[in-house]
């Protein structure tokens, strides 16, 4: 059942990095990289179950923190401004 | 108990998934960006409750955390991106109905 879980994860970051691989225009891989960053929040999430470890929870809360920051940092720099706005 | 995590997580799992599919099949960067977020986001926070049932103890209050932090900066985020990919020229589908923020603009 956890396998389960792990093989569908993973054809979920195949599918983002495919994405990000073959996006036509700049936004279309900045999109790609801020689902995957979520989608391996959910990846730790598997992990910690599998391991009933709590520490990887702190892993996904930093992923997750980090992949909001550079998404946003990413759409600013895309609409051409500084980063100060 | 045990049923009802397994369960959680595999609606949260086929979420992701589909959001991925969408990801890939829709024709361009606001449809893209609609589809995938809203399932995503929903997807990994039924994984992360699925964390609650399963871990216990500690895990639960960083799930917890962690759930509330994506449910309010997912869309922040996909927000911010999509105002950005507009204003930087991006065009939209040729089969797109409306664009209300282009119409505001003049």
């Amino acid at each position: 059942m956890i396998g389960f879980a792990y093989g569908v994860l993973v054809i979920c970051c195949a599918l983002c990095l495919y994405r990000v691989a073959r996006g036509p225009t700049p936004a279309d891989r900045i999109v790609g990289t801020d689902i995957l960053g979520i989608v391996i929040v959910g990846f730790c999430s598997v992990v910690a179950i599998k391991t009933k470890q709590e520490f990887y929870m702190y892993i996904g809360l930093a992923w997750a923190l980090l992949s909001f920051i550079g998404t946003v940092a990413l759409a600013k720099f895309l609409e051409g401004k500084g980063f100060d706005e | 108990m045990k049923l009802t995590g397994f369960i959680i997580l595999t609606i949260g799992v086929l979420f992701d998934l589909f959001g991925c599919i969408g990801l890939i099949r829709l024709p361009d960067v606001y449809n893209r960006l609609q589809a995938s977020t809203k399932c995503v986001t929903l997807g990994t926070c039924l994984i992360l409750v699925s964390v609650m049932i399963f871990v216990g103890g500690a895990a639960t209050a960083k799930a917890f955390l962690t759930g509330i932090f994506i449910l309010i900066a997912s869309p922040t985020a996909a927000h911010a991106l999509s105002r950005a990919s507009h204003k930087a020229g991006i065009s939209l589908w040729e089969g797109s109905v409306c664009d209300k923020l282009e119409e505001d603009k003049k």
